[in-house]
């Protein structure tokens, strides 16, 4: 099969989905740069024109409240927001409006819409243009939220969020674009709410979430050296979430670790760890572990950045002390 | 039933700002949409919403227009042209520019309504959407109904100038100020708008000025709020929308207004019964809908 990178496979999604129907459009801010989407929707103005790809003014309040509006108006819209941080200012829209909708009014309309919002950590880019804010999404009734990791899921993932017929926030990651991987010319979906098993393992669950399950996927090749099979679980979607995929892993595992590239404090690995304690106390041997983020903004300088985002070691390191604390130590080390 | 606690949602009353709803919905047509704010019992009426619906959507029944999911302040029916209020200040702006340029994107010659009060001004996705309607030259309408009080503070408490009908020139959004009491004049300035959405010509904004005559919620008329405002409410009353559009009726046309009047009462009695009738949603269903299928 065909090699395409993450960045790539997003935009053969778009331009797929606009070719094969006419109600999807995409709004939102530098979507005639060059450089703004990170080559995510290069050209796409110049394919499609300009009446269906809008560049719009800095305003993302109404800008999205529109993608809403044209959503419940029989559009398929896309709404882009090139940084998540700047996504705060449409929460209105987002939360109030497109996520309450369809319970609102009992079923009676939905709004298939598409916001896609991209992190982008690193590069001295400090605490306003870097945030990973999915678990304030996760936390809403009535909004989805995925988060591909690999390029084949960010192109799926992608298409099936524009079949939808809720209100879904598509969220990719400027430190993925340049990944690798096979992925089908044809348009396909990838399940929403469905988690793939990345690689297959005995001694311990690394449950991942989008940069951090690549991370994972690192750490499980160092830890195979060190004599543990990791079995690394790439979520692809926070809401709804593959409850039955992680617990059937733990359950055989029997150690976990959940790798969350956002903070620690209120963010999706506590509700999986939570539900991982609810459901599967008994079947674990060691207390659940996470690697997140500090619970502090994003430092800017290079110095502090390096050691802000948590590398493949921090998750072996983590591995390791959760079997440390494991109540079959020496079995779960063989 | 706001009054003797029938209904138990919060019911921010339109009585007095009624020449405004039925002037700009009637110079829509098939396949326009309007969309309303929290005080828009009088919208969802003037456009062709279900009276029953409306009653019991307040009574909190499942007959009601949201299935009793909404309330007062959400009120829907899609086949009229409304596709939904939210009480969010200023929420469905965004959404009828929305719409606009979904007609727009199609070729359809189809108009979007924005109704909003005048507190809506003080909100910046208002002058967000201002600029992108007139930017992408939407079939949209700003309807401001400005009746002086946003909630219990008067516009002087909230502004220093009485300017809205400024609002849409920095944006290139031709404005318009309209005694929003005097059906006659809402409906021509709102054809005239709906003339220039339907030949491509871009938004207009009209400040309808009128006063509410009850509280900002529920039946009181806020007398609470201050001695100034018993004044203005006497001042007010006395340019009732509904009677001045009677009068005319009458003196112009010397129509007889009893025949329609007893029809009316009828056609509410009727509403209200069937919706006092119908049954209240089932507890067991309260889980659905969060998504769509």
């Amino acid at each position: 099969m065909r090699t395409l990178t993450y960045v790539e496979a997003i935009r053969e999604a778009h331009a797929q989905a606009m070719a094969a129907d006419r109600r999807v459009f995409l709004i939102g801010q530098g979507l005639w740069s060059p450089w703004y989407a990170g080559g995510s929707l290069e050209d796409l103005d110049r394919e499609f024109g300009r009446e269906r790809v809008l560049d719009s003014p800095v305003s993302e309040n109404a800008v999205t409240g529109m993608a809403v509006g044209a959503a419940l108006a029989g559009m398929r819209p896309i709404v882009f927001h090139p940084r998540l941080d700047f996504l705060l200012l449409a929460m209105d829209p987002v939360i109030n409006q497109a996520a309450n909708w369809s319970y609102l009014f009992a079923g009676q309309a939905s709004v298939p819409l598409v916001i896609r919002a991209v992190i982008n950590r690193g590069g001295e880019q400090g605490a306003q243009h870097s945030q990973a804010l999915h678990a304030m999404f996760m936390h809403v009734p009535g909004l989805k939220t995925v988060m591909p990791a690999t390029p084949v899921d960010a192109k799926g993932l992608l298409l099936a969020a524009i079949d939808d017929p809720n209100p879904v926030l598509y969220i990719d990651d400027r430190w993925l674009y340049s990944q690798a991987g096979p992925v089908p010319e044809e348009m396909y979906r990838t399940s929403i709410g469905e988690a793939a098993v990345r690689r297959i393992g005995r001694d311990v669950t690394i449950v991942g979430i989008s940069w951090m399950a690549a991370q994972a996927l690192e750490a499980a090749e160092l830890l195979t050296n060190q004599g543990i099979e990791a079995e690394v679980i790439d979520l692809r979607s926070l809401k709804p979430w593959d409850q039955s995929r992680v617990l059937e892993s733990v359950r055989k595992t029997r150690h976990v670790i959940v790798a969350d590239p956002g903070w620690r404090t209120g963010g999706a690995s506590a509700e999986i760890a939570a539900t991982i304690a609810a459901e599967a106390f008994h079947d674990l041997d060691a207390p659940i572990e996470r690697v997140t983020l500090p619970d502090t903004p994003a430092p800017t300088s290079r110095a502090e950045e390096q050691a802000y985002y948590p590398e493949p070691e921090a998750i072996v390191a983590t591995v390791w002390r959760a079997l440390g604390r494991s109540k079959d130590q020496a079995g779960a080390a063989a | 039933m706001s009054e003797s606690g029938e209904a138990r949602c919060p019911c921010h009353l339109s009585i007095g700002q009624e020449a405004i709803a039925a002037g700009v919905c009637a110079a829509l047509g098939a396949g326009d949409t309007i969309w309303g704010g929290h005080r828009s019992h009088g919208h969802y009426l003037a456009q062709g919403g279900s009276l029953e619906g409306l009653f019991a959507e307040v009574l909190g029944k499942v007959t009601g227009c949201a299935g009793g999911r909404g309330g007062s302040m959400h009120l829907m029916d899609t086949e009229q042209g409304i596709p939904g209020t939210v009480p969010i200040v200023a929420g469905t702006v965004p959404l009828a520019a929305g719409a606009a340029l979904a007609y727009k994107l199609r070729g359809e010659a189809r108009v979007a309504v924005a109704f909003f009060g005048d507190g809506a001004l003080e909100e910046g996705s208002v002058h967000e959407t201002l600029n992108l309607a007139a930017l992408y030259r939407l079939p949209l309408i700003f309807v401001c109904e400005n009746n002086l009080y946003s909630s219990h503070l008067h516009w002087s408490e909230r502004r220093v100038a009485d300017n809205l009908n400024q609002a849409g020139a920095f944006h290139s959004v031709p404005s318009q100020r309209v005694d929003g009491n005097q059906v006659e004049a809402v409906y021509n300035a709102a054809r005239e708008a709906v003339v220039r959405a339907r030949l491509g010509a871009g938004p207009s904004f009209l400040e309808c000025r009128t006063f509410r005559w009850r509280g900002h919620v529920g039946a009181g008329s806020d007398e609470d709020v201050g001695v100034r405002r018993r004044g203005e409410l006497a001042e007010w009353l006395a340019r009732d929308p509904i009677q001045r559009a009677e009068q005319e009726l009458v003196m112009k046309l010397a129509m007889d207004l009893e025949p329609h009047r007893a029809a009316i009462d009828q056609e509410i009695d009727r509403a209200l019964e069937a919706a006092r009738q119908a049954a209240a949603p089932d507890p067991r269903r309260a889980g659905e809908h969060v998504c769509a299928r």
